[in-house]
């Protein structure tokens, strides 16, 4: 799993705050309420940085160990922030034998920024992901919630030029 | 109400989405409204209609006239030919690619007429975000049959004569299934649904929730009854956004109908139904594992017995049923078991879904009776290999899956059949493969999978994998040896036999499967250093031809990797250590200089 230790400063607002107080507030005695509570954090933030886990554990009342251990556990959780435009490339089993490797390729190639990672400006997040559901349209990218089908590695080009 | 003359029925699965079908739908009403028609002519936003790649679709009744690759710049044309003059748009219309006659109905194609929708009955035919459109098409009836006249035990004995299997991949029996949690004592069980859909490259839930989540709903309520359960959750993939938005809009319909929640249809049955999103772990979809990440944990599998049915979610009595299982039980309960029994084969009763994909025409959705040649779903229903390339394989049941080689083509698809070449039913994926895939790669590519995916807890898994694809790695490279195909064979023996959980315990058949099958090609890439497929790039290097190079600079130009250099007019040269072999040149190349080799 891609997560690796948060490196970008927490920039967490007080609104921010309060909403995910009022998160917390509503799945606090709710069986198995930590993960719904995660998820809504990580919408509220763009991603679960250390300071958002502690708020967390000792909203839920649990380990920060259990937080932190169920963050790692799901790829669904970033501990990195994803860049203004986050691009995926799908590279379930309908997208790899229509090349989407090769789209991939060539994103990392043109933007310089690995797969995984997040550019320097913060402007582009690149990752695979596994199967979209757009499987008819092999191979697929999508940008932030822009989906792109039945790509070549011609039209990489074209579609970054849309987000600069 | 008024009298409504024609229905455009617009599909919006995730495909059709992607492709613009929400630009089509507001295209239509401004049309509409402005040729006066939007009192006589109803749009309405459909699931997947099936055929996914020539999307977006749009169908137009009563005709039924099936219109591809529509854009919003189509839908005036459309509006005043058609809905206004009565002429359909020729140009629009589906053709099938051996067939100029041009089959009009959307139910004469040969993409539909040997599919037989059960699971997908209404998908592409009813709005799914109007509970309405559901009751209009049988919905609920089936609920309030089997409250109102039957006892939970005669629900338990009808699924266990349709022969209904687990459509999830193990395949085992949903009557049996019902059976055992109904025997377990105790006031509390759960009826869940697993909608986690983990293999990459297959949608049929994700199909079904967006194009008819009533019908997963109603019969997780019937299954509740059936076992004695009061409350069920509905295991969703978090990147499935539509279908959670769609199930949510569903359960509210249902309880503002009385069809979830306190005392249905007036009886003493309670039922409810909460959502949880799985957050992008292929090992929940594991019957113990899922159930521990709905409770809120890192979702580890645990070791059975103690089945669910006994102690399951919370520790209390649980049955977990696929997407596609519980689209069937509404229509067997309406129809009858012996109406469900009477389709398919001997052991493998009724229809299965697929999700076609990879090298084929049609990719998409199909439902066939039990019992299909394959032949029949890659060359009629999938309209063949496109590009005029040879069929490879297919290969189902995604990771855990194995292939179907071209040579077993004429294998009727169910249960026994496949298991007897050696081949598995799997949740769905159904991805063909041609000449240019190469065997070992595809191995690899789902090992890689698999590790990824392993949650680590036990070493077989954990550790036979990854050295499993060590090995596939080295061997794509070049760099590997005979012996290691018998490792191969050791590790996946040991792995199968000794791994916690279904993951590991199937994570080597991919391997297993395309070395019986494809020995030849594993050969080739360790003995001659070769792919034969032309697809394992640390094999291959691209070179220009000087004596066909014009020196026109196009390849340079495309090239990612600053790999091509040379002065216009002259040859031009590539800088191996710099391709990285994405065949962009190549491509590009008009003098058919460049080649692979
Ligand atoms: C690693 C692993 C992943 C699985 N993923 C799914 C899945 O995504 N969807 C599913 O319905 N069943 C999945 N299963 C099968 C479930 O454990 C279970 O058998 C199934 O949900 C039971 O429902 P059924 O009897 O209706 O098929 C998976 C099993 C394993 C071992
Ligand atoms: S087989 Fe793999 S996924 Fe299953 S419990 Fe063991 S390590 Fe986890
Ligand atoms: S294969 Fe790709 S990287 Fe290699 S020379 Fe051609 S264009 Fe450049
Ligand atoms: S595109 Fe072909 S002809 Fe033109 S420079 Fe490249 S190899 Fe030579
Ligand atoms: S495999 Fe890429 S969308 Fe399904
Ligand atoms: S999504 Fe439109 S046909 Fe499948």
């Amino acid at each position: 799993m891609p997560n690796t230790k948060t490196v970008v400063p927490y920039s967490g607002t007080p609104e921010q705050e309060a909403q995910l107080k009022a998160v917390i507030a509503e799945y606090k005695d709710v069986p198995g309420g930590t993960m719904p509570v995660m998820q809504q954090a990580q919408e509220i933030f763009g991603y679960l940085p250390e300071e958002v886990q502690i708020m967390i554990a000792e909203g839920m009342g649990i380990p920060l160990e259990e937080v932190y251990g169920i963050s790692t556990f799901y790829s669904l959780y970033n501990l990195n922030p994803k860049g203004r435009y986050k691009i995926t490339v799908c590279l379930g089993t309908a997208c790899y034998v229509k090349g989407s490797q090769a789209i991939l390729d060539k994103i990392v190639a043109r933007l310089g920024c690995p797969v995984g990672s997040i550019s320097k400006d913060g402007k582009y997040s690149v990752d695979a992901t596994r199967c979209v559901g757009a499987c008819g349209l092999a191979p697929v990218m999508m940008v932030n919630d822009d989906v792109y089908g039945r790509m070549t590695p011609d039209q990489v080009d074209d579609v970054l030029a849309k987000y600069k | 109400m008024n009298f409504v003359r024609a229905h455009v029925l617009v599909c919006t699965g995730t495909g059709c989405s992607s492709a613009g079908a929400d630009g089509i739908i507001s295209a239509f009403e401004e049309q509409l409204k402005k040729n006066g028609l939007d009192e006589e002519v109803r749009v309405v936003k459909t699931g997947c209609l099936g055929l996914c790649a020539k999307g977006p679709n749009v169908v137009v009744y009563p005709e039924g006239v099936y219109y591809n690759y529509v854009s919003a710049e189509d839908v005036p044309e459309i509006v005043e030919e058609h809905l206004l003059k009565g002429r359909p748009v020729t140009r629009l219309i589906h053709g099938d690619a051996e067939d100029a006659s041009k089959a009009t109905n959307l139910t004469d194609t040969a993409f539909y007429k040997d599919q037989v929708r059960i699971a997908l009955r209404n998908c592409g035919v009813i709005n799914p975000e109007d509970i309405d459109e559901y009751i209009a098409y049988d919905g609920y009836a089936a609920l309030a049959k089997v409250l109102t006249e039957m006892t939970p035990q005669q629900v338990i004995d009808e699924i266990k004569a349709s022969g209904l299997k687990g459509r999830g991949g193990a395949g085992f029996p949903t009557g049996l299934k019902w059976q055992f949690a109904a025997n377990s004592p105790g006031p509390v069980k759960y009826a869940c649904c697993n909608a986690d859909e983990g293999d990459p490259g297959a949608f049929m839930d994700r199909s079904v929730l967006e194009g008819d989540p009533h019908s997963v709903l109603e019969a997780m309520t019937i299954a509740g009854y059936a076992i004695g359960a009061t409350e069920g959750y509905i295991y969703v993939r978090a990147e499935y956004p539509i279908a959670v938005e769609r199930l949510k809009k569903a359960l509210e319909q249902s309880h503002e109908y009385g069809f979830l929640g306190k005392n249905i249809f007036g009886t003493d049955f309670s039922f409810d139904i909460g959502i949880r999103l799985g957050s992008g772990a292929f090992v929940c979809g594991e019957e113990t594992a899922l159930m521990v990440s709905i409770e809120g944990k890192r979702g580890e599998p645990r070791c059975r017995p103690p089945y669910p049915a006994v102690k399951g979610l919370f520790g209390k009595p649980t049955i977990l049923n696929n997407v596609e299982t519980y689209a069937n039980v509404c229509w067997i309960i309406n129809h009858g078991a012996e109406a469900y029994a009477a389709l398919g084969t001997e052991g493998s009763k009724g229809t299965k879904v697929f999700a076609l994909g990879g090298k084929i025409n049609n990719t998409g959705l199909v439902e066939i009776p039990m019992g299909t040649p394959l032949r029949q779903i890659i060359e009629e229903i999938g309209g063949g290999v496109p590009n005029g390339k040879k069929f490879k394989a297919v290969q189902t049941g995604g990771p855990s899956g194995a292939c179907i080689p071209a040579s077993q083509i004429d294998v009727p698809i169910d249960y026994e059949n496949l298991t007897r070449i050696g081949a598995m039913m799997g949740s769905g994926g159904m991805i063909v493969l041609d000449e240019d895939d190469c065997m070992v790669d595809i191995a690899k590519f789902f090992l890689q999978f698999t590790v990824d995916e392993s949650c680590g807890k036990c070493s077989p898994c954990r550790i036979g994998i990854k050295r499993m694809y060590d090995i596939l790695d080295r061997i794509t490279a070049g760099q590997g040896t005979l012996e290691d195909l018998d490792t191969l064979e050791e590790l996946a023996a040991h792995i199968k036999g000794n791994a916690l959980c279904g993951l590991g315990q199937t994570a080597p058949n991919p391997v297993l499967s395309t070395l019986k099958n494809f020995k030849d090609e594993y050969v080739a890439h360790v003995v001659e250093k070769r792919c034969p497929a032309g697809s394992c790039k640390a094999l291959l290097n691209y070179t220009i031809d000087p004596a066909k190079c014009k020196g026109c600079s196009a390849c340079s130009r495309v090239c990612p990797a600053d790999a091509i250099s040379g002065v216009v007019r002259s040859p031009f040269v590539i800088d191996q250590s710099k391709c990285i072999k994405c065949g962009s040149c190549m491509e590009k190349c008009k003098f058919g200089a460049i080649s692979k080799g």
